[in-house]
């Protein structure tokens, strides 16, 4: 097998005599090539097959035909669509509410908790007052363990061990922040199947009482084939506004990222490569894009 | 319904139910192979008679090297968990160690990961629910320290198994997976024999990266076993199938939820028959 892309494909171009030509039914074999290398990446299968639809169609078209090297040809229409279905521009972040809030979603372990940490740091170094809400009643000290993470970046943390109730912990929470005058209420939600119908229904209640500006639904970036039903599930449930891609300083190629985007449109809004607060980034689409080409 | 010829939508039905089980390319395309073999032999008739030849063939896969769990007869038996970030091997480490107690046997954990925020506080609300004694020390020390600690006193209380939880750690960062071969030394200090199994935590919905993680953990710190967490949710968790199809490891446990009794053992006939179980667009 190839490690890599660029090099299957230039070796589905030679011929024998080392020259490299484009005829239609070389074009079908780098579609294979193109087809296991995404799938390798943990694209969701469906999306494969209507990504490499449209590729075919374009490679296909003139532009590749009359290449002088199809191999490079092709891996830039495969890399330019791929990049086109991430998402061409940055995606705003909406922290315009009074205070503004953002609600994180998600499966367990996905990388939530830590996240809310490093967008209030994020916020606390654009000089915005920002309040960490512990909605986590669930999880063995998940409010440890966000009150940690506060106290790291000196950002206070609600929370309320004397109730299970997330919505009434979430109401004291936002009702602090008005009285205190803090700009952004991030509410860290805990992890739940997005098949579990009760658990989802408590997400459901925070939304429709505090119509968050922004409900961001944390995917691990090694996640599966099961990231589509993750991302549709969560997604018609909440109408979320965007995704934040975690762990990507492990080496999972993150095709998941490529199906959640395209099944549910939403934007990837953030992107995060480590443990420490300070590791996040807004995200780009053409290193996703390369990422998940293994190039 | 009956198969009367081998053709493109026949091998796409089967790539498909066996790519979206999250077996990844390399796995499936062999056992595709396999049947299309078995086709050729006059061995197929109906689409079920794919769905049994795939199932036995994964059967098969995660049936090689199958043992029982490792035990130390002269003294504690060492459990050492690993595995990424949120993998699961806290909880894992807590509904084991309330097994074992049920199973009538004393236990021990070790709380060696200092490095996450409440990591300890987690471990410890564990020990607590289930009541189980904990052995922690301070966030940010040293945990191959607290693996000493834990070691001793396990020595000095006689218990019958010690479960030691360590921190999550991608295994592309070298830096900290440096600190599992230090741990096992000081493991061995106390335990020449130990750890009787080096347990990897696979997150079930994980794909293929999966395979990557078992590579390098393996490389890190000698896994003798694998647990597989999460499969209550909707991953059928195909990916160990194409880490046993690399490695020789048994599956010991899978993880059905976050509560002390969601921890069963591994039963590679349910495992393999639930990768084409429901909505399969083979059957
Ligand atoms: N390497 C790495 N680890 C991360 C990253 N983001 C989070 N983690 C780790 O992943 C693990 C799980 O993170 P949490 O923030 O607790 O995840 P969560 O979604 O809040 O988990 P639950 O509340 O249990 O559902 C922890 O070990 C984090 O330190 C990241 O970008 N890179
Ligand atoms: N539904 C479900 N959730 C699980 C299962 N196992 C663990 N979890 C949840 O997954 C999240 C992460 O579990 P942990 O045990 O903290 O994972 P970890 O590997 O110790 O994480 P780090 O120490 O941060 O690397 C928690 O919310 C757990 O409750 C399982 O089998 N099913
Ligand atoms: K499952
Ligand atoms: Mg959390
Ligand atoms: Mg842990």
């Amino acid at each position: 097998m190839f490690n890599n892309l660029s090099d299957a494909l230039a070796n589905t171009f030679k011929t024998i005599t080392g020259k490299s030509v484009l005829t239609e039914n070389n074009v079908k074999e780098a579609m294979e090539q193109v087809r296991l290398a995404l799938l390798s990446a943990d694209v969701h299968y469906d999306t494969v097959n209507d990504f490499v639809g449209e590729v075919t169609r374009q490679c296909l078209g003139e532009k590749v035909l009359k290449s002088v090297k199809p191999s490079e040809q092709v891996v830039k229409v495969v890399h330019e669509e791929l990049t086109r279905l991430m998402g061409t521009e940055e995606a705003e972040v909406d922290v315009s509410g009074k205070p503004a809030i953002i609600m994180m979603v998600g499966l367990h372990g996905a990388g939530k908790t830590t996240t809310c940490a490093k967008l209030a740091n994020f916020y606390k170094n654009q000089k915005k007052k920002v309040l960490l809400a512990a909605c986590d009643v669930y999880r063995p000290a998940a409010i440890d363990q966000l009150e940690a993470l506060g106290e790291s970046i000196n950002v206070p943390v609600f929370s309320d061990r004397s109730t299970p109730d997330v919505v009434q912990i979430a109401q004291n929470a936002i009702n602090t922040a008005k009285s205190e005058g803090q700009d952004i209420v991030i509410l860290d939600m805990a992890g739940r199947l997005q098949i579990d119908q009760d658990m989802v229904q408590e997400l459901i209640r925070v939304k429709e009482r505090f119509q968050p500006g922004e409900i961001l639904l944390t995917a691990d970036a090694a996640l599966g084939q099961e990231a589509v039903s993750v991302a549709t599930h969560f997604d018609k449930a909440l109408n979320i506004s965007g995704i934040v891609l975690t762990k990507l300083d492990g080496d999972a190629r993150g095709g998941a990222a490529l199906s959640m985007r395209k099944v549910t449109g939403k934007p990837i809004k953030f992107i995060t490569s480590g443990e420490k607060v300070t590791d996040l980034e807004k995200f780009r689409p053409e290193g996703m894009a390369s990422r998940i080409l293994g190039m | 319904s009956s198969v009367d010829k081998w053709d493109e939508s026949t091998y796409r039905q089967l790539e498909s139910a066996l790519i979206s089980a999250d077996l990844g390319v390399s796995v499936t395309q062999k056992i595709i192979a396999d049947i299309k073999e078995s086709y050729s032999l006059g061995e197929i008739k109906t689409s079920e008679d794919i769905i049994n030849i795939a199932t036995t063939r994964i059967n098969a896969i995660l049936s090689s090297d199958n043992r029982p769990l490792n035990e130390n007869p002269t003294g504690p038996t060492v459990l050492l968990m690993v595995g990424v970030n949120g993998a699961g091997k806290t909880t894992t480490t807590g509904k084991l160690a309330y097994k074992l107690k049920q199973d009538g046997k004393s236990v021990l954990l070790a709380a060696c990961d200092t490095f996450r925020a409440a990591a300890t506080e987690q471990l410890k609300h564990w020990g607590e629910r289930i009541d189980v004694p904990v052995i922690a020390g301070k966030h940010g020390s040293d945990a191959a320290a607290i693996a000493y600690d834990a070691c001793a006193s396990a020595k000095a209380k006689d218990v019958d198994y010690l479960i030691i939880d360590t921190a999550g750690r991608q295994h592309t960062r070298q830096d900290l997976m440096q600190e599992l071969p230090k741990i096992l030394r000081v493991i061995r200090k106390n335990f020449p024999e130990a750890p009787h199994e080096t347990i990897l935590v696979v997150d079930g919905s994980t794909g293929t990266n999966a395979l990557f993680q078992a590579r390098e953990f393996g490389k890190a710190c000698d896994v003798t076993s694998l647990a597989v967490t999460k499969l209550d949710g909707s991953g059928k968790g195909g990916v160990v199938v194409a880490i046993k199809d690399e490695h020789t490891f048994p599956i010991h446990f899978v993880g059905l939820g976050e509560s002390p009794e969601d921890l069963q053992p591994f039963d590679p006939v349910l495992y393999a028959e639930a990768i084409f179980s429901k909505d399969s667009p083979v059957a």
